[in-house]
Formats: C-alpha cells, sequence, structure tokens
C-alpha cells in the first residue's frame, strides 16, 4: 500500500498493534447503535405479564386479555367441554401436542395447567388472523364437536384445547403463553409456574 | 483476486483514486497543529450522521410528542443517553473544529488565489451547518429551542412589505408550533445532510484540485524541469500531479498523514469523551438550562440567549438599534467572508511573511470575534452594547484595513522552498 | 503566532461570568452515590410532593432497580395499588383543577434539577417564611410569591424574615435544624437522581472510554514516529 523507502518489523507490529486496538475501540463504538435497538423500557412494561382476574368469568364465557400487543383467549370450560376434549382427537393434526407451541407445564390434553382454564392466543397459526369463537354451534363445522374456533379467512378449525383440526390450512396448535396461577383467582400471562 | 480486481478497476477506477486522493496525493510535509481541523470536522460530521440516524429511531416529530420522546430515549431506550449527548456533543465541538479550521485558511492565506472557490465551497458548508444547527435546536422541543427559533425567525419579520408574511409562511402557523417542528426536522434530517455532503465532496474536490497550502504559504508544484531530480521528493506520487509539475517539499498523504491524523484524532476524542462523559451539558453551553421545560410560548425563559456558535452574529444584529439594519448587517458579517478572497490583494499568503500590521489586524479581528461570541450569550447591557459595538467595528474594520494595505504591502521575503 | 493564542485565550474566562445564578444558593453538597440517602429522598417525594408533583417520565421500576430495591418490596411499600411496576410516576391531579387551586398547576419535577440545579432545590426548600399576605401564609426567599404552601412546615416549623432577609426558625418543627436540613439533602439528592438516573453510569464509562482512548494514543503515537522517520 505504502511507497515508504523503508519497511520493517517495527512497523509492521505497531501498524498491526494499532489496527487491533483501533478494531477493538470500533466494536466499542458498534455497541451502542446496536444495543439501542433491544426492546427499550417502554417495551418491557408494555410487554409485562398481565393480571386477569378470573373468577368472574362464567362457564363457557370467552375473555380476551391483550398481552405484548395480542389477544389472549381465556375461557372457562365447562366439564361438558373438557369432556369433549377426548372425542376427536383423531380428526387432529397432533393431538398429544408434541410441537413446541405451548410451554412444557401445559403439554396434555387440555392444553393448560387448570383444566378449567384454557389460556391460548387468538392469532390463527396460518396467516394470522382471529379464529373465532363457536360456543355450542360448532357441529356445523366439525361434526360431533358441539365447541369450538373458526378461523374466518382460510377456515381452519381448533378445537377447546387450541388443537388444530386435519385438511385445514393451519399446519399448527395455537401458541399457549407462558402462565401461572399466583393466587386460585388471577391468572398472569407471560410469567411460567414455578418462574419468579 | 487479482483478475477481479483488474476487472473492477476497468469499469470503476477504484484504486487509481485511491492513489490520486490518498497514497499518492502530495502534501506538504510541513503542516502543522492547526492542519488537523479539517479531518477533526469530519470525524464529527460522520458522528453526526450516524447519531443522527439512530436518533430518528426513537424521535417523535411533534409538537406533543418531541419534548417527551427526547425523555424517552435518555431514560427508556438501551443507550440512547449516549447517542443523544454524542449528538448534542458533536454539535458544538462541529463549530470548534470548524471555527478553528477557517482561522487556519485566514492566518495562512489558504483563501487566496487559486483557493477561491475552495473557501467559498467552505463557506457554504458554514452557512448550510448554521441553517443545521438551527433547525437541530428546535427538535427538542425545549423552552429554549422554543424562544430561540422565535427570535431567529423573528429575523426574516424586519424585510420590508412581505417580512410579516415570510415568518407566518416559514411557521406554517401563526406561532412556532407542530408544523415548523416537522419541516425543521424534514430539513434537518434529509434535505441539508444531503446538501452538507455533497459540498464536502465539492470541498475536498476542489482541494485535491489545486493543492494544499501549507505555514509556508509556498508552492510545492513547481513548474516542470525547473528542480533537479535530485531535490524532488523521493516519493512517487500520481501521474495527475507530476505530469505538469515538479514535486517538492511533499510526502504521500497516506500513509504519512492518515497516522498523523490518527494521532489528532485520538486526543480530539480524549476531549470530546471528556465533555460527553463528565460535563453534557457545557456548562449551560451545550445544552441550555431552560430546555430542561418543555416548549411553551406563553413563559419566556429570564434570558434568551442563542447557542454560543451563533454568539457573534447574534451580537452584530443586537448592537444595531435598527431591526433591518441590524438583520442587514449581521447578514453582511457572513457576506464579508464570503468575500475575503477578494478583499485580500496581496500575493504572500502565510502570516509568517507578511507585514506587521496584517499580523495586528488579524490579532484584533480574533479578539473582536470571540468578544462577540461571549456577548451573545450575555444578556444586553448598556456597556456590553458598547463593548459590542466596538468589537463589531473591529470586525468589518478587519476586512476594510485588509483591502487598503494588502496592496503594497511591505512583506518578507518567502522561501522558495518549504521551511521545517 | 504563539502570541496570538495566548491573547485569545485570555477571553476565555469571560465565559465564566456569562451564567451565573442571580441570588446566592447554600451548596447541597449531594451525593449521588449514597443509596441510603436516595431511598430516603424517594420516601420523602412520595410522602410530600407526588400529590402534587408527579415524575412523568421516571418509572418505579427503574427507580427500585437503580436504589436497590426489589420489584416485590416495591410494589408493596412504595407503589399505590393497581399500578404496574413499569409505569411511571404520576399523581392523578386533574391538571386544570390544580391550576384553580394553586395558581398554576404544579409542575413535573422529573427534570427540575436539571433546569435550576440541586443547590436551588436545597435552598429553596429551607427558604420559606412567614408572609401573611400570600393565599397560604407563606412565602418563599428564593421565589418570591410562589403559589406553592410550605408543605413541610410541620416538620421544619415556620421561619420569620427580616429586614436584611436573614431568616430565623420563629416556631419548631418536629425536626431539629439539622435534621431538616439533612431531610432536604435527601430529597435534593434523589430529584438530582431523577434528573438524569444514569449520571453515574454515565461517567463510570467515561473513564473505561478516555483510558482506552490513551492506549489508544500511545500506539498511534509510536506509529506516527515509526512512519515519519522516513521523512526527517
Amino acid at each position: 500500500m505504502s511507497n515508504a523507502p523503508v519497511n520493517n518489523g517495527r512497523r509492521r507490529f505497531l501498524t498491526a498493534a494499532t489496527s487491533v486496538v483501533g478494531g477493538v475501540g470500533a466494536v466499542g463504538v458498534a455497541v451502542p447503535f446496536i444495543g439501542s435497538w433491544n426492546p427499550s423500557e417502554r417495551a418491557k412494561a408494555a410487554g409485562a405479564p398481565v393480571e386477569v382476574n378470573v373468577s368472574k368469568i362464567e362457564p363457557g364465557q370467552l375473555i380476551r386479555a391483550e398481552w405484548r400487543g395480542k389477544p389472549v383467549y381465556v375461557i372457562r370450560r365447562t366439564d361438558a367441554i373438557i369432556e369433549e376434549l377426548a372425542g376427536h382427537e383423531d380428526q387432529l393434526r397432533d393431538p398429544e401436542s408434541q410441537e413446541p407451541q405451548q410451554p412444557d407445564y401445559a403439554t396434555n390434553r387440555h392444553r393448560s395447567i387448570k383444566p378449567e382454564f384454557m389460556v391460548a392466543l387468538g392469532v390463527c397459526t396460518h396467516l394470522g388472523c382471529a379464529p373465532t369463537y363457536h360456543k355450542g354451534d360448532f357441529e356445523e363445522k366439525v361434526e360431533g364437536t358441539k365447541n369450538g374456533f373458526f378461523c374466518p379467512c382460510h377456515g381452519s378449525k381448533f378445537d377447546m384445547a387450541g388443537r388444530v383440526f386435519q385438511g385445514v390450512p393451519a399446519p399448527l396448535n395455537l401458541v399457549v403463553p407462558e402462565h401461572s396461577f399466583p393466587t386460585a383467582d388471577t391468572l398472569l400471562i407471560g410469567v411460567g409456574q414455578g418462574e419468579a | 483476486m487479482e483478475n477481479f480486481m483488474a476487472w473492477i478497476e476497468k469499469r470503476l477506477p477504484f484504486m487509481d483514486a485511491m492513489n490520486k486522493h490518498a497514497i499518492q496525493y502530495p502534501a506538504p510535509k510541513n503542516f502543522n497543529f492547526w492542519y488537523v481541523f479539517g479531518i477533526l470536522a469530519t470525524v464529527v460530521l460522520v458522528n453526526q450522521i450516524l447519531t443522527g440516524i439512530w436518533l430518528t429511531m426513537n424521535y417523535e416529530p411533534s409538537g406533543d410528542g418531541a419534548f417527551a420522546s427526547i425523555e424517552y430515549i435518555m431514560r427508556d431506550v438501551d443507550y440512547g443517553w449516549l447517542l443523544r449527548y454524542m449528538h448534542s456533543t458533536g454539535a458544538s465541538a462541529f463549530f470548534v473544529v470548524v471555527y478553528l479550521h477557517m482561522f487556519r485558511g485566514l492566518i495562512y492565506g489558504s483563501y487566496q488565489k487559486p483557493r477561491e472557490l475552495l473557501w467559498i465551497f467552505g463557506m457554504l458548508i458554514y452557512l448550510v451547518l448554521m441553517a443545521e444547527a438551527f433547525m437541530g435546536y428546535l427538535l427538542p422541543w425545549g423552552n429554549m429551542s422554543y424562544w430561540g427559533a422565535q427570535v431567529i425567525i423573528g429575523l426574516f419579520g424586519a424585510i420590508p412589505v412581505v417580512g410579516e408574511e415570510l415568518t407566518i409562511w416559514i411557521k406554517g402557523d401563526y406561532v412556532i408550533s407542530g408544523a415548523t417542528l416537522n419541516r425543521f426536522f424534514a430539513l434537518h434530517v434529509i434535505a441539508l445532510p444531503l446538501v452538507l455532503c455533497v459540498l464536502v465532496f465539492l470541498h475536498i474536490i476542489a482541494l485535491h484540485e489545486v493543492g494544499s497550502n501549507n505555514p509556508d504559504g509556498t508552492d510545492i508544484k513547481k513548474p516542470k524541469g525547473s528542480v533537479p531530480p535530485e531535490e524532488q521528493s523521493k516519493f512517487t506520487f500520481h501521474k495527475q500531479y507530476t505530469k505538469k509539475y515538479d514535486i517538492v517539499d511533499a510526502i504521500p498523504f497516506h500513509p504519512y498523514y492518515t497516522v498523523k491524523d490518527l494521532v489528532a484524532v485520538v486526543i480530539f476524542l480524549i476531549g470530546f469523551s471528556w465533555v460527553m462523559f463528565f460535563a453534557p451539558e457545557g456548562g449551560g453551553y451545550f445544552i441550555e438550562a431552560p430546555n430542561f421545560e418543555p416548549a411553551n410560548g406563553l413563559k419566556t425563559p429570564e434570558h434568551i440567549a442563542p447557542v454560543w456558535y451563533f454568539g457573534p452574529f447574534y451580537t452584530i444584529l443586537r448592537v444595531v438599534p435598527d431591526k433591518l439594519m441590524g438583520a442587514l448587517l449581521m447578514f453582511a458579517a457572513i457576506g464579508m467572508l464570503f468575500a475575503l478572497p477578494w478583499f485580500d490583494r496581496g500575493t504572500v499568503r502565510s502570516i509568517r511573511y507578511r507585514s506587521k500590521l496584517h499580523l495586528l489586524n488579524i490579532t484584533q479581528f480574533a479578539i473582536c470575534f470571540v468578544i462577540l461570541g461571549i456577548l451573545g450569550t450575555k444578556p444586553a447591557t448598556d456597556l456590553n452594547n458598547l463593548i459590542g459595538v466596538i468589537a463589531t467595528f473591529g470586525y468589518f474594520g478587519f476586512f476594510v484595513a485588509l483591502w487598503f494595505y494588502s496592496k503594497g504591502e511591505k512583506t518578507k521575503p518567502v522561501p522558495e522552498r518549504v521551511t521545517g | 503566532m504563539r502570541k496570538l493564542i495566548v491573547t485569545i485565550l485570555a477571553c476565555v474566562p469571560f465565559l465564566a461570568f456569562a451564567a451565573g445564578p442571580t441570588m446566592p444558593l447554600d451548596k447541597a453538597n449531594n451525593d449521588l452515590s449514597d443509596k441510603e440517602s436516595l431511598k430516603r429522598g424517594f420516601e420523602a417525594y412520595l410522602q410530600n410532593c407526588l400529590g402534587c408533583h408527579s415524575l412523568q417520565y421516571q418509572r418505579y421500576n427503574r427507580t427500585f432497580r437503580d436504589l436497590g430495591i426489589s420489584d416485590e418490596e416495591g410494589k408493596e411499600k412504595y407503589m399505590p395499588t393497581g399500578k404496574n411496576v413499569g409505569d411511571h410516576i404520576q399523581n392523578a391531579m386533574p391538571k386544570k383543577d390544580a391550576a384553580a387551586w394553586f395558581g398554576t398547576a404544579p409542575p413535573d419535577l422529573t427534570l427540575i434539577a436539571r433546569l435550576k440545579s440541586p443547590d436551588y432545590i436545597y435552598t429553596y426548600m429551607r427558604s420559606f417564611y412567614q408572609d401573611p399576605e400570600r393565599p397560604f401564609g407563606v412565602n418563599n426567599k428564593v421565589f418570591k410569591d410562589v403559589g406553592m404552601p410550605h408543605v413541610l412546615q410541620g416538620l421544619q416549623g415556620l421561619q420569620t424574615i427580616d429586614e436584611h432577609g436573614e431568616l430565623t426558625p420563629a416556631t419548631g418543627g418536629q425536626m431539629s435544624p439539622e435534621e431538616y436540613d439533612e431531610y432536604i439533602r435527601d430529597l435534593t439528592n434523589f430529584l438530582e437522581y431523577v434528573g438524569e438516573p444514569n449520571k453515574l453510569e454515565r461517567e463510570q464509562m467515561g473513564y473505561y472510554v478516555i483510558g482506552f482512548l490513551l492506549i489508544l494514543l500511545v500506539f498511534s503515537y509510536l506509529l506516527k514516529k515509526e512512519y515519519w522517520r522516513d521523512v526527517h
């Protein structure tokens, strides 16, 4: 590069050393620029766990909570609904919840901590529409199943544990977010069972 | 790899440009302390552009949201405070280095023939920089931002007949409002930086065309064939320079000045970091205390002062008891700088070989400029105004006196070759 | 040339006078690294100030983290129910009513220490005196005809002013003058912290950065000398 008349080891060493130290400096300068793209305190506050009082939910009723900008469906399942879950497993894509769409403690038939409460993101795993809750009139979509979710966009169908039926565009079960019950009446969305 | 480079080179002479402007660019070997401010200005420009881009990612250009979004950046965004201080300290640092860079040009006659256009481009950069700083200063939407903008936009009201209409047109409202903020934001982050970059490019191209001046003001390019080979510079330079000239007393910009400038840049960064990390408010001059209160059109800060770098021109404006004349004189003060190459009718460049009178004139000019700057940040008392009038005379007197004595000035003999 | 620079530099001390306060203020001498003091100041703020003055840019959890309080403890001890730890420290006072009650709405105090300086807060909070002509019966030596009542009158007691502007305690409060000064110092300390929560972090980082640059300076200087042997 240079057209300097002399070139010796000392010069090469100093060039390399200065480049290395300068390179470390360049990395250091990059830190604030990269770091500033992390979620800000505001985003973290908005994404903080959400508390839902579940004592007021009627049997069979769905309420929507908002967590990190997404709708979370919370439903108090009746005994009839819970029983129904076992009835149509042969028609489901992933009845045993083998795909990691839920925390470990919700890898069961009802995909939740308490069978009574279903907690799932109301976001269809196909293209992100909000499935509608069909309470008691789901039989027109799936024979023999009274309750379920139907996505109006492309017709995907889910059962009352958010498990997807076969033969619809949605590939996966609905996502179950981390959740826990700090007291019997409060549901905390965003903090998993056994965590802080 | 070599083939690939050759392929590129044929279509886009990148290496040739590198040689022309760095590796084989002949720079006088006697650059001193004053010659580092050009590169420092470039460093600050890069800093301003980068941190500026990053600040816009979280800044909210609206009357309701601007002030809060600054505090959001300062508190909620990771490292947001650092990016913001880099930008605010950078704004002041920009003017520090640009003023010193201009002063260098002044004392070594770098504006003289054949570098007039280079000087004009530099002045245009300075002008755009002032506009950039002024508009940027409104964006935090603090109370000093607001009233500072009020005063400066008010200047246009001095223009006869259309003045009042013009200020409303600039503001886009009857008061300074979100509409004003939005247009200033657009100009500050897009329009003016583009202009600035183009001007900086032209400044450097123009510099490399005529070649760098040096503290002796001598030419390092001698007529072809006039210098015996053993006295020519022992380094290789690009043929663009050696075709027509014999080069003496020069060294390639790279690596000699890149390593020298690196030292200067590091020293500068130490000072810059010291201010940024330990005194980001710059003692109330870089970030003024009233700016920690949101813009309030009903409550004027006790003492409205422009940011320090506008001080000299603000004082000139203020010492004239007539609004229109004051504004005209202020613009004339900048105009004089533009015309400097034509005020100086001498042929000797460097202060080293010019008359005592010239040294005296430059000294009084520099002192007057500093005094004007200080006065601009202080309240207008009778005494301050009197000093301001005297300093204003000193400022303009510099140019007038220069025009008279520079023709037929008694100068010392200028050496053929650079010294030291 | 050198003379020229010296003369120009000689003008710089002018700058020191440019932005002086008009009224002498007592030195707060607060210490941002004293977490216990900050905590006491935080408690004093919540008890006495928050009713009227929000800290609208400062979040509870940020304050807890910086003061060494866990979120659970903070939620229990320092926060009203129904608020999230990520919320800003804000009161529920409607601005319009407040303006009617005090003549002007009580300002937000997040940035007060940067707007006015810690010394100002420290002096202001200790400069209330009896003045029957004012709506709340008190005036302030630093902020003449302030709309704010002397909220801490119970702690400090009431002072009177003589014709030289000297303040003397008239009726005592729950605290001795020294205790009261200490109380206000803590409060001032907290408000300076809130004005710029990352000030300590900033200065810490400054030492590292400048230390690094000094190392880089050594290398680049040696490099420069090495190359410039060709020239000399």
